[in-house]
C-alpha cells in the first residue's frame, strides 16, 4: 500500500455566493522514499492539494489514506495528532516563533506529542545539530540568516520523525546560494530515505526532484518522473 | 499532551507574550487593577466592621440571656410605645426566678442609673454609670476584679453602703493611691470601695465599661432608684443549653407574671445572638451594594481584557496557524489564551493588593485595628483569575476554533 493514497479528491470553497471548484477530482498515490515536486501556476489549486496532503485542510469528496489512516473522515483533534506525527512543514516565509529561540521552536512538536520534557532538549538539540545549527541553539529567529531560519524550520519539521516532509516554496524568500543550501539537505534527506515533497513554481527547485506532477486548472495535468 | 504541560507551556508562551507587549499589558491591567482594588478595600472594609462589631458587644457574654421589659429591637413607634407601658420587673418577681430556675450558672438583677459625679476629697468625676446588683453579677458580667473583692450574698441584700468602682473612677478619684477602704461620696451616700474592677476599655464607640460602679441592689432601691424595672441577667454556662434554658426562663416569667395561656409576653429575653442578627442584616446590604458596585468596575476591567485578548488573538492568527500546522490541538490553542488572559488579570490583581496593602497602611493612621487578612487576598486574587478567564473565554474560543489552512493563509 502506498503511503499516500489520493482518489477522485475535490475540494470547493464558497466565496461571495459563488462555488469555486479548486480541485475536480485528483487521484494520484505517492511511495515511501519518494522525492515529489507538485508544479503549477497560481490558482491552479496545487496549494489547495498540498494543505489537503498536509491534513490542514480536508477534501469536500475523496478519498485520502495516509499511511493507512483514512484522513478524510477525521475530526480536528485526530487531525492534529496526524499533522504531529506524520508530517513535517516547511513554509516558505519559515513560520518559526519569532519570540522563542531555536531550540524552543524545534521542541514544539515534541511538547505537542507528550514527549517528556527530560527528553525533549536532547531530541530537539540533535535536530538541530542534523541541520547543522549545533551553535544556534540559543538564537531568536531574528537573529538568524534567511538560511538559518530555514534549516531550524527543517529541523522543527523532522523532528517527530514524520512520515513525509511537505515543502511550500521552500527556497522563495531565499537568495540561489542558501536555496542551494536547502536543496542539498533535501537531497541528503531523500537518500537517508525520507519521503519529500516540494510544492514550487521554480523549474530548477523541481528538477532536484525525482517525480514531477503538474497541476493545472485543478486536476492533474501530468505526472512523470525527472529524467 | 497532559494537562500539566498544557499549563505549564501556557504559562511560558503568556509570559512571552506579555514580555512582548509590556506596554499594551500595563495598560490592560488598569482596569483590572482598580477592580481588583475595590474588591480588596471592600472586603476589608467589610471585615473591620464585622470585627469592630463583635469586639463593641463582646461585653455582652455570648450565654447571658437578659430578661428585660423592652426587646432590643423594636421596629415600630408604637410597639416601643405599648412596651413602656408594660409591668415592671421588680425585685419580688427577680427573687422568685432566682428560686424556680434550676441548673444556670447565677442570676443578677441589675438597676442602672446615671449619677452626676462621684466626688473624694477635692476630686471628683463626670458623669458615671452606677448598676445596682446583687454577688452574681461578677459572674454573669464576666468581669474580673484587677484588686479587692467584690460584694456578698449578704451584703448585696442587706442596705450596706459599699461600691466596686471601674478603672477609669479609681484612676479620676485616687490616682496612684488605693482606693481600697476609701470612701466616695455620691449624692448624699459615701460608699466605701471594697473592690476596682480591671480595665475593660469602651464598647460601640465610645461608652466607657471602666466609668461604672456597682453597689448592692438594695442599695441602689433604697437610696437612688425606688421601684425600678430590672434587668435580670442570666448566665447559662453552656452555650449547648441556651435554647433549652430560654423557654425554661420564659414559661417561668409567664407564670410569674401571671400571663394566661395564648397571651402576649410582657417581657422579653435579649441575647447578644439579636444584636450579632441585626448587624448582619446591615452588614449583608453594604456588603451587596459595595460588591455590586465593584463587580461593575471589574466588569469595565474584564471587557478591556476581552478587547485586548480578541486583539491578541488576530496579530497571531499566523502563529495559531503554525502551532496547528505542527500538532496543536484545538485544547491546546484555547488553554493557551485562557492562561495569558487569567496572567495578565492575576498579575493586575497582584498589583491591586499591593496598592490596597497601602491604602490600608494609610486607613491604619484613623484606624489603627484595620488590617488586611490573608483570605481577602486569596479572594482578590481568585476574582482575578476568574474575571481573566470568563473575558478571555470567548477570544481564546475563537483562536481555537481557527482552521488551521485559514490561520496559515492570513499574512
Amino acid at each position: 500500500m502506498s503511503l499516500i493514497c489520493l482518489d477522485s479528491i475535490c475540494r470547493r470553497y464558497e466565496m461571495g455566493g459563488e462555488t469555486v471548484h479548486a480541485l475536480r477530482g485528483v487521484t494520484l498515490s505517492i511511495e515511501r522514499g519518494e522525492y515529489v515536486a507538485i508544479m503549477g501556476p497560481s490558482g491552479s489549486g496545487k496549494s489547495t492539494l498540498m494543505n489537503i496532503i498536509g491534513c490542514l485542510d480536508t477534501p469536500s469528496s475523496g478519498t485520502y489514506v495516509l499511511n493507512g489512516n483514512a484522513v478524510a473522515e477525521m475530526d480536528d483533534n485526530d487531525l492534529a495528532d496526524i499533522r504531529n506525527r506524520e508530517i513535517g512543514f516547511v513554509f516558505q516565509t519559515f513560520n518559526l516563533l519569532s519570540r522563542s529561540t531555536a531550540l524552543r521552536n524545534v521542541e514544539l512538536p515534541l511538547i505537542y506529542a507528550g514527549v517528556d520534557i527530560d527528553e525533549r532538549g536532547d531530541i530537539a538539540r540533535a535536530a538541530l545539530a542534523d541541520v547543522g545549527l549545533a551553535d544556534r541553539v540559543e538564537h531568536r529567529p531574528d537573529e538568524m540568516s534567511g538560511g538559518q531560519r530555514q534549516r531550524v524550520a527543517l529541523a522543527r519539521a523532522l523532528v517527530n520523525k514524520p512520515s513525509i516532509l511537505l515543502a511550500d516554496e521552500p527556497t522563495g524568500n531565499l537568495d540561489s546560494k542558501t536555496g542551494d543550501e536547502i536543496l542539498a539537505l533535501f537531497d541528503a534527506l531523500h537518500a537517508k530515505g525520507n519521503t519529500l515533497i516540494v510544492v514550487t513554481h521554480e523549474e530548477d527547485v523541481a528538477r532536484r526532484a525525482r517525480r514531477i506532477i503538474r497541476i493545472r486548472d485543478g486536476l492533474v495535468a501530468s505526472d512523470e518522473a525527472v529524467s | 499532551m497532559s494537562i500539566i504541560t498544557e499549563i505549564v507551556e501556557g504559562v511560558r508562551i503568556s509570559w512571552e507574550a506579555l514580555r512582548g507587549n509590556l506596554m499594551r499589558s500595563v495598560l490592560t491591567t488598569v482596569g483590572i487593577v482598580i477592580g481588583i482594588v475595590a474588591v480588596t478595600l471592600m472586603a476589608t472594609a467589610l471585615e473591620y466592621l464585622n470585627t469592630a462589631f463583635r469586639d463593641a458587644i463582646s461585653f455582652l457574654g455570648t450565654d447571658v440571656l437578659y430578661v428585660d421589659r423592652n426587646e432590643w429591637f423594636v421596629d415600630s413607634n408604637r410597639r416601643f410605645d405599648r412596651m413602656q407601658r408594660r409591668e415592671k420587673i421588680t425585685l419580688a418577681q427577680v427573687r422568685e426566678v432566682e428560686e424556680g430556675l434550676g441548673n444556670v450558672r447565677g442570676v443578677a438583677p441589675t438597676v442602672m442609673h446615671g449619677v452626676d459625679g462621684l466626688r473624694y476629697g477635692d476630686r471628683s468625676t463626670g458623669m458615671v454609670l452606677m448598676i445596682g446588683t446583687n454577688d452574681q453579677f461578677i459572674i454573669t458580667d464576666g468581669v474580673a476584679l484587677a484588686s479587692g473583692r467584690f460584694m456578698t450574698k449578704a451584703e448585696a441584700e442587706a442596705n450596706r453602703d459599699l461600691c466596686v468602682i471601674g478603672a477609669d473612677i479609681a484612676e479620676k478619684l485616687f490616682d496612684k493611691e488605693s482606693p481600697l477602704g476609701k470612701r466616695i461620696t455620691a449624692g448624699d451616700e459615701r460608699l466605701e470601695v471594697i473592690g476596682v474592677f480591671e480595665r475593660r476599655g469602651s464598647v460601640l464607640g465610645g461608652m466607657s465599661l471602666d466609668n461604672q460602679i456597682v453597689i448592692p441592689i438594695q442599695k441602689m432601691t433604697r437610696s437612688f432608684r425606688g421601684d425600678p424595672s430590672c434587668v435580670i441577667q442570666v448566665k447559662v454556662g453552656d452555650t449547648g443549653r441556651i435554647a433549652e434554658t430560654r423557654e425554661e426562663l420564659r414559661g417561668l416569667m409567664r407564670k410569674i407574671r401571671r400571663i394566661p395561656p395564648g397571651g402576649e409576653d410582657d417581657f422579653a429575653i435579649n441575647q447578644q445572638e439579636a444584636l450579632v442578627g441585626q448587624f448582619g442584616k446591615v452588614s449583608a446590604i453594604i456588603a451587596t451594594a459595595g460588591f455590586f458596585i465593584t463587580g461593575l468596575s471589574l466588569f469595565v476591567g474584564g471587557i478591556g481584557i476581552m478587547n485586548i485578548m480578541f486583539v491578541s488573538v488576530a496579530e497571531r492568527t499566523q502563529e495559531i496557524g503554525v502551532r496547528k500546522a505542527i500538532g496543536a490541538r484545538n485544547r491546546t490553542v484555547l488553554m493557551q489564551f485562557l492562561i495569558e488572559a487569567a496572567a495578565i488579570c492575576l498579575l493586575g490583581g497582584i498589583v491591586a493588593v499591593i496598592i490596597a496593602r497601602g491604602l490600608v497602611e494609610v486607613a491604619r493612621i484613623y484606624l489603627p485595628k484595620v488590617g488586611m487578612s490573608w483570605h481577602v487576598v486569596l479572594l482578590a486574587l481568585i476574582v482575578a483569575i476568574a474575571t481573566g478567564l470568563i473575558s478571555g473565554f470567548l477570544p481564546a474560543w475563537r483562536a481555537a476554533r481557527m482552521r488551521p489552512v485559514d490561520a496559515l493563509r492570513k499574512d
